[in-house]
Parts: C-alpha cells; structure tokens; sequence
C-alpha cells in the first residue's frame, strides 16, 4: 500500500556551505545513511564554496517542500525564500550531529509542516516493470494477471496500469512472458530482478510457455481443471479430506513451478471469480490485439 | 563560476564539457542489495566531500512516479549507483521518465565491489553537453 502518494514531495539537502560549519566524513556518513534508511531522498552538498558545488538535480525538483539542514553559523538558520515560489523552503539547524537525534529533529520537523513520508519496512514496492526493448504486446501477461495490474494506453500498448494490485513477491506473470520481458526489480534471481538476460534463460522461458500450453494454456485453466477433477473425485467419494489434501497439492505444485507465494494461491477469488476476471482480462487483450492489426 | 567551468573539468576536455552526476539509490524498502556494499559505497562518497544526490528507493519512487524521476532524465549526465542496468532504466521508464541511454552509466551494487564502483563514481568522468 503506497501512503505519501498525495502529499508534498520533501527533499532534505544536507547543507555545508558558506553560512554553515562542515561535518566531518564520518559524521555525514552516519547522517547520510540514518535518512535514507529513513525514506528520505536527500541532496548532500559536502563542504565546497557554493560557486564550485556539483548542482543536486533532485533538490531542484519543483512543487516540493525543501527542508534544508546543516551546522548553520551561530545556530541559527539564514531567512531564505525561493524568488520562484516554486518551492516551499525550511531550514533547520541540527543541534546534534548524532545520526539519530538528527533523525528524530527531522521527524518533529515534518510532522509540524505535516508532510508524511513513506518509511522502509512498512510496505514493499513490488510491481512489474516492462522491458520494452523486449515486450512485443502480445498481452500474454494482461490475460494472465487475476488482480488487473496490466491494461492498454491509448495506442494499446501494454502498460503496467495498477501497482498496488499486485502481490507482494508473486513473480508469477514474468513467468508466463515468452520474451522474458517482465522484471521484478526486488527479486531475488535473474533475469527477473533485471540480470542480463542469457541464452538458457530463453529455452527456459520457451520451454515453460510450452509446459503451460500443454496443461491447458494458462493458470486459469489448470486451476479449473484441477479443482474440476477434485470437485468430481468429491462428488464420487464425498471425502472432504481427500478433497482438501488434493486441493493443497495443487497449490503447492504450482506455487513450486512459479514461484507464486502461498498467500496468493491460499487467498485467490472465488472460481465464479477467478473465471469472470480471466474471461475479462482475456477479452481485453484480444481487443487490445484486434485494435493494433 | 558557471557550473559548466568548474575546476573539476579536466584540462583537455572540451568547453562545453561538464562532470557527471552522482545518484545513489539506498535500496532501502528491500534486502536485495547486500548491505556491506551499500554502506562502503555511501561512505566513500561522504568521505570524498563532493556533492551527490541520493534516494530512499527507486523502485518507490517509480510506484510513485515522483517528478524527480523526470527531472534526473531531463538532465542526463549522471552514473547512477543502483541495481542491473535493465531495471534502473525500466523503473525510469515506468514513471514516464525514459533514460538517455549515451550519458548516463549504471553502477550495480547487487553484483560489483563496492570499491570499484566507488572509484567509479569518484572518477571525474565527463560528459559533452
């Protein structure tokens, strides 16, 4: 779930030029890192004049509250104001150089200009990135997804439309891109999380493509045939137990094949579900492929 | 001093030349990134006292599809200290920002030595505008 999607962008700029006393390396180091781990972006300007300074980019970045820190001269931050208006601008003098107190300042700070952040640990940026250099929108990946992550632009082209649909660490529908083309950046292995992509990688994919053809063209198909076979099985033998046991190894053996998380498997939608959305997401990606002929 | 004749540029390069930019992504809403490398590359940035640009996540940001994503475009001239080259440009290119692909350089922190991407970085590389 993605929080601080509407409020303001905060930049901090760790300052150290004219007007304020220099850290040391090893305390801007440790100041450095407490922010970011934080999940503040942060432009440090290190020690040199202000006419010889590298330009931070992302400190010029508009329609932002610029929160400017450092050891200003007699502890006290100078009254400055962006001539622009285009970027609200507060200074604060550290008290501390203590990574942690220097933290904790910031925190006080944002939340009297009640600006929220997202923090690290909270929630997991996972969602598929598209290899356009290898996509070749053949919406394989649009009629797969259950959760209605992918959709079309204007032009169909396959588009990752809904982020926050998809399943934390489910890698399921790179699995399904006969081009290799979808990435997961914060996964463990290649070339989902982006590695280069090899020639063995190709066979595998091209081989898995085939495996799933060959069980029934897609998950939806495999997920209905199995739990048709258990369902008939049940009918036969009315062994709830059998029927369960049965029903878990499934999940399990495609959780092993994909790399599906259990969660996911365990909390999909309803079969009546499961078929209306596969139905719709494969509706959508013919038209999308009608459209581009 | 204009920022295109700073005293970094070195004296052969030609006037319109400027050094390139430093972005480092902490990569810190995952584990992926191993934690040594993250921190020694950090640390000799900090240590070098030259300016550089940092972000909490890219992957976060993209989800966002924060400005600032666009704005590190725009300017190009810039090595990146991140993950594979693959999914640095694809994360830009999500959130509408497409990477130039001739002046801006991908340092991986999930495979290389933290030192010799710190070298990397350091290095005056330059850039023609």
């Amino acid at each position: 779930m993605i929080k601080a999607t509407k409020s303001p962008r905060v930049r901090i700029v760790l300052y150290e030029g004219l007007g304020a006393d220099p850290l040391d390396g090893d305390s801007r180091y440790r100041i450095m890192r407490a922010l970011l781990e934080r999940g503040l972006t942060v432009t440090c300007t290190g020690p040199q004049p202000a006419d010889d300074m590298t330009p931070g980019t992302l400190a010029s970045v508009e329609e932002s509250v610029l929160l400017v820190i450092g050891r200003f001269e007699g502890g006290q931050p100078p009254q400055v104001e962006d001539a622009a208006g285009r970027v609200t601008l507060h200074l604060l003098h550290l008290t501390d150089t203590d990574d942690q107190a220097v933290v904790q300042q910031i925190d006080q700070t944002l939340g009297e200009l009640d600006v929220a952040v997202n923090q690290p640990g909270q929630w997991k940026p996972w969602f598929p990135v598209i290899d356009y250099s290898r996509c070749t929108n053949c919406m394989q990946c649009l009629s797969f997804c259950l959760f209605g992550v992918y959709g079309v632009d204007a032009d169909n082209k396959i588009q990752v439309q809904n982020n926050d649909n998809c399943k934390t660490d489910c890698p399921a529908c790179s699995r399904v891109c006969p081009e290799v083309a979808i990435m997961f950046p914060k996964y463990s292995q290649g070339p989902i999380n982006g590695d280069q992509i090899r020639e063995d990688d190709l066979k595998r994919e091209a081989m898995k493509v085939d495996i799933s053809s060959l069980l029934g063209g897609d998950i939806y198909a495999q997920l209905k045939q199995r739990s048709s076979a258990a369902k008939e099985r049940f009918a036969k033998e009315r062994d709830e137990k059998r029927a369960l046991s049965e029903r878990i190894r499934c999940l399990n053996k495609l959780a092993g094949q994909m790399d599906i998380p259990k969660e996911v498997l365990l909390n999909l939608p309803s079969q009546d579900e499961i078929r209306q959305r596969a139905a719709d997401a494969a509706a959508k990606g013919r038209a999308a492929l009608e459209a581009g002929d | 001093m204009p920022h295109d004749e700073r005293s970094t540029r070195s004296a052969d390069a030609s006037p319109n030349a400027r050094p390139l930019r430093v972005l480092y992504c902490r990569c810190a809403y995952a584990d992926v990134v191993p934690e040594d490398v993250k921190d020694r590359v950090l640390q000799r940035l900090c240590e070098s006292g030259r300016a550089f640009d940092t972000v909490a996540d890219l992957c976060e940001m993209s989800a966002r599809h924060d400005p600032a994503l666009n704005r590190i475009a725009e300017c190009g001239g810039v090595k990146i200290a991140a993950c594979y080259k693959r999914a640095v440009h694809g994360l830009f290119e999500a959130a509408g920002a497409p990477l130039s692909t001739d002046d801006v350089h991908v340092l991986n922190m999930r495979t290389d030595d933290a030192d010799t991407i710190a070298d990397n970085l350091l290095n005056d590389g330059e850039v023609d505008t």
